[in-house]
């Protein structure tokens, strides 16, 4: 680990976990490995699928089929291909998802990793404000914000979700960061004088790296169910394809009582479903990456 | 070996803590100074502010009220480059060799941090020779077989012994160890104690070493004192053979007749001095008087639960915070007899 | 001595399983208890002491096994010796309350904080078919006295109101409730302080006297089995490497591990003495090495030691140990004329 690098000097090196400890992490938590592959078949067919399969097309001859050779997830009301609706709808929910969970993770860490630290005023306007956030209803609240605030662009969206998803982080990444300020080492850090800003990053941080990995992608499932639900009640202009749109009209097309046309609903709840247990999955086996324990392979 | 001005002196150290709408009192008027190059024990039971007083005397936790001097100055009004000094001269070495190494960082990179920090190493190659060199002086040898190594990666007693280096990164001149070998293996202690000792012979060290063992104690501080502590007072501070072979407060008599020792016969034929109560008073409510009456053998109605005993002298050369010894040199004098008989 | 033994281990063998391979955390281990004896099992932290308690009471974690040997214990209403280890779960549960009991190291948690101690009580004792609440109560105040508790006020106290030593005496009646043969106890004043510690210490030999239990410790504190063991067991690597009468062992170990541990302790009266440690760390218990498991570390090793591993023999009258060299070993002091008073 230690091949001294001479431009950069050592000590200012982030510990980062190396593709190795990743590799052996997985090969001891195969369930990870699923969730791993999940996230990854995900962000591959948001990002990278509309460019190999074809926009979804009207088809007046063949609407509302059932699953076949031709059509793997059937068709719709209007005859498009579900299939080719699922890849092409997946990156607008996708992106904000990530957006959301990259800011929330920056706020949350940044104002709790401050207030454990500064406590004191900071310290009481921060929970405050969490605290009024988390009594303000968000659906109603989106309500209302959607009335005025045009909702279209993926980080408005990610903004707004960030608003209210990040007390609940900022409150345990501050309960972290009082309790591993407690440990013996940080006391050691401060006896040998190597600063706050050395406590916070070198001490703290690194220990809090599974965590903090975990709760963005623990923010970006609940992103996704959030950015569903403001579409599915039609809150959202519903301009994109995205699955929230896909269950949308679903829903007002009356596609759940027709067995044939089922599909329509069913893809988009699947799809959404898997990737959300693909995200847990990978959470869960996350804390062994981080490991330096596990890491090292001892 | 002396100095003329102590390197750390404490003055009436009080220390206070807010428990709701109650007031804990963990030190009541702690005074103590230490010479440079000596070595003092702290010994007590839990609860006795031994590891508040290590605290305080690392400038990690301030008094309530008193004063801590670092050579003769208040650090109070110590600031900028001085304080700094002061920082760097007082280092801390804790109990749990599991919690006290961070278990991201290598061993180089935990131990080359205050190296670069404090700008006693330029270079990475400056700074891993003076690591190799650390690891060297607190027997972690060879030493390149544990530079880049994890603290998972090592035994409780080389954790211990990695403290101990990390402490000694900036050329302290006065350790604070907070029961540094209670949590290893009997096997190891030693070995760690015998470290420790030679590093205060060669680097002329100053030890304020804190543990709950008076025998540990005794091994340790066989040419120091010992400050027995109890209830966040001082009862009783004198030469380390003094105090375990003619302990003179009843407190310090109790806990030395109650240790077994590791020798049958010894063991089963000590005489032990009966308490009054098995137990130990909160620190919400510290006993008024000697702290120590409503448990002590001793108790003189009146007198020890009415007014605070001082340190004094006694008839050893020791000093014990009691009224009866203060008060009756012969009963003071049977008593250094009797425990002379029980050796 | 000539009595039955109260437990008999035979050969008993430990493994758990690590991720790197099988742990052989007690190899082939055998000694008596008898009726009325304590009996101190000393040894570093991992050299199997724990594993070796829990498996004699079946505690063992899910990832341990228990792969070979015998636990037979014959008393109470087992007129003839009983194998433990081939109890059903019923008569397993009669036999860890009404036979032996064990309180933990870690026993300090082992309250439920939210009931009264009271209630744990009857409890306990109905969970064994006891049900005449009144009797039971008697005999928690009783045992609550013997341990040197305010009976009364600790019954009906809730855990947290006790402190660390009232609780871990408060374990040690409740493990007494059903008058056990064989009392286990791990470390049992690891945690507490030097004058509570001193309480329990004589409250526990207040006890085995009167109630006549076999007491086996598990501890790492040589001056307790020094001051309550009638014999001592030594283990090192999963092995019993010295068992013998208490003096025997302290005065003239004929172990280099255990006159090791003897040499590494300071003591508080009488003469200062250098202390000398033991060098290295304890092997690897998922490939234990060749011979003597103590060979790396001991300072009288000879050649033969890295090849076979000493069998455990007798040396001295009831006095074993398993080293190929235990008549060099210095004598640390002359025996005591004084012999240790008999065992009640």
């Amino acid at each position: 680990m230690t091949t001294a690098t001479p431009s950069l000097p050592q000590a200012r090196r982030f510990t980062l976990p190396r593709l190795g400890g990743i590799w052996s992490a997985i090969r001891r938590h195969p369930s990870g490995a699923i969730g791993l592959f999940g996230v990854t078949f995900f962000l591959l067919m948001a990002f990278v699928g509309p460019l190999i399969i074809p926009e979804p097309k009207v088809n007046v001859s063949a609407r509302s089929q059932p699953p076949s050779a031709a059509f793997i997830l059937g068709t719709d009301n209007q005859g498009k291909d579900i299939a080719s609706q699922i890849v092409h709808g997946a990156r607008p929910v996708i992106t904000v998802a990530l957006l959301t969970g990259i800011l929330t993770t920056i706020v949350a860490i940044t104002l709790g990793a401050l207030a454990a630290f500064l406590g004191g005023l900071f310290d009481r306007v921060v929970n405050s404000a969490a605290n009024f956030v988390l009594t303000i209803p968000y659906l109603v609240a989106m309500t209302v914000l959607a009335s005025f605030i045009r909702l279209n662009s993926p980080i408005t969206q990610a903004l707004i979700l960030t608003l209210w998803s990040w007390p609940v982080l900022m409150r345990t990444v501050r309960a972290q960061v009082l309790s591993l300020r407690e440990r013996e080492y940080v006391e050691a850090a401060v006896a040998l004088n190597l600063g706050t800003p050395h406590i916070i990053f070198r001490e703290i941080l690194p220990n809090m790296a599974s965590y903090i990995a975990i709760s963005m992608i623990l923010a970006m499932t609940s992103a996704i169910y959030a950015q569903i639900a403001l579409i599915t009640l039609g809150l959202v202009p519903l301009s994109d394809l995205n699955w929230g749109k896909m269950i949308f009209s679903a829903r007002t097309t009356g596609a759940i009582y027709i067995a044939d046309t089922v599909w329509f609903i069913l893809a988009p709840v699947l799809a959404i479903a898997l990737f959300q247990w693909s995200l847990v999955t990978l959470a869960r086996s996350i804390e062994d990456v981080f490991n330096p324990r596990l890491r090292s392979g001892a | 070996m002396t100095n003329s001005t102590p390197i750390l002196a404490l003055e009436g150290v009080h220390k206070h803590f807010k428990a709701g709408r109650n007031t804990i009192r963990v030190l009541q008027d702690v005074s103590l100074s230490v010479t440079q190059g000596e070595i003092v024990c702290l010994v007590g039971e839990s609860g006795c502010g031994k590891t508040t007083t290590g605290k305080i005397i690392a400038g990690l936790s301030s008094p309530t009220m008193g004063k801590v001097f670092f050579e003769g100055q208040d650090v109070r009004h110590l600031s900028g480059e001085a304080f700094n000094a002061y920082r760097r001269a007082v280092q801390i070495v804790h109990q749990d060799p599991y919690a006290s190494l961070n278990p991201t960082q290598t061993l180089y990179r935990m131990l080359s941090f205050p190296l670069f920090r404090h700008r006693m190493v330029r270079t990475q190659s400056e700074a891993r020779a003076r690591v190799l060199e650390l690891l060297q002086l607190v027997d972690l040898t060879p030493p390149e077989d544990f530079i880049d190594k994890f603290p998972h990666q090592l035994s409780g007693g080389q954790r211990q012994r990695v403290s101990i280096a990390r402490a000694l990164t900036v050329n302290p001149r006065l350790i604070v160890a907070d029961e540094p070998v209670s949590m290893v293996d009997v096997s190891i202690r030693v070995s760690l104690l015998n470290t420790l000792s030679d590093l205060q012979r060669r680097l002329n060290l100053t030890f304020v070493f804190i543990t709950h063992d008076l025998a540990v104690a005794r091994y340790f501080a066989w040419e120091g004192r010992i400050a027995v502590m109890y209830l966040g007072r001082i009862v009783e501070l004198g030469s380390a053979p003094e105090v375990t072979a003619q302990p003179q407060h009843p407190y310090t008599r109790a806990l030395i007749t109650s240790l077994p020792e590791p020798d049958p016969q010894l063991t089963r034929n000590k005489q032990r001095i009966g308490l009054r109560s098995e137990d130990i008073p909160s620190l919400l409510r510290i006993p008024n008087g000697c702290a120590f009456h409503p448990r002590c053998p001793w108790h003189v109605p009146t007198v020890c639960d009415v007014a605070l005993p001082e340190l004094a002298r006694t008839e050893s050369s020791s000093l014990a915070a009691c009224h009866v010894t203060a008060q009756t040199a012969q009963h003071a004098a049977a008593l250094a007899a009797q425990a002379q008989e029980s050796n | 001595m000539t009595h039955q033994p109260v437990l008999s281990i035979q050969n008993l063998h430990v493994e758990y399983t690590a991720r790197r391979g099988k742990v052989k955390a007690v190899r082939d281990v055998s000694f008596d208890v008898f009726p009325g004896e304590t009996v101190a099992v000393i040894g570093e932290s991992g050299c199997g002491k724990t594993t070796l308690a829990l498996a004699l009471v079946r505690l063992l974690a899910r990832s341990a096994k228990i792969t070979g040997g015998k636990v037979l214990f014959q008393g109470g209403k087992y007129s003839a010796p009983i194998d433990v280890l081939r109890l059903n779960r019923r008569q397993l549960r009669a036999f860890r309350w009404r036979n032996c009991a064990m309180v933990f190291q870690s026993a300090l948690n082992a309250l439920n904080p939210v009931l009264k101690v009271s209630a744990q009580v009857q409890d306990t004792a109905r969970a064994h078919g006891e049900h005449d609440a009144k009797q039971i109560e008697e005999r928690a105040l009783w045992l609550f006295q013997q341990v040197r508790l305010d009976p009364r006020r600790v019954y009906d106290a809730y855990p947290h109101e006790l402190s660390g030593g009232m609780r871990q005496r408060v374990l040690l009646a409740l493990g007494l409730l059903l008058d056990p043969q064989v009392v286990i106890l791990d470390e049992p004043t690891t945690a507490l302080d030097v004058l509570t510690q001193r309480t329990i210490i004589e409250v526990l030999k207040r006890l085995r006297e009167e109630m006549g239990f076999a007491l086996i410790f598990i501890s790492h504190d040589l001056s307790m089995a020094a001051e309550l063991a009638h014999r001592i067991v030594t283990m090192y690597a999963g092995n019993i490497v010295e068992i013998g009468q208490v003096n025997e062992v302290f005065y003239q170990p004929k172990h280099p591990y255990t006159l090791g541990l003897m040499r590494a302790v300071p003591n508080l009266s009488g003469q200062r003495t250098d202390l000398i440690s033991i060098h290295g760390s304890p092997p690897d218990l998922i490939d234990p090495p060749h011979g003597c498991a103590f060979a790396p570390r001991c300072a009288y090793v000879q050649p033969i030691c890295h090849q076979q591993a000493p069998p455990l023999e007798m040396r001295a009258t009831d006095h074993a140990s398993a080293c190929h060299f235990w008549d060099q070993l210095p004598i640390l002091r002359e025996m005591p004329a004084l012999q240790p008073k008999a065992i009640d």
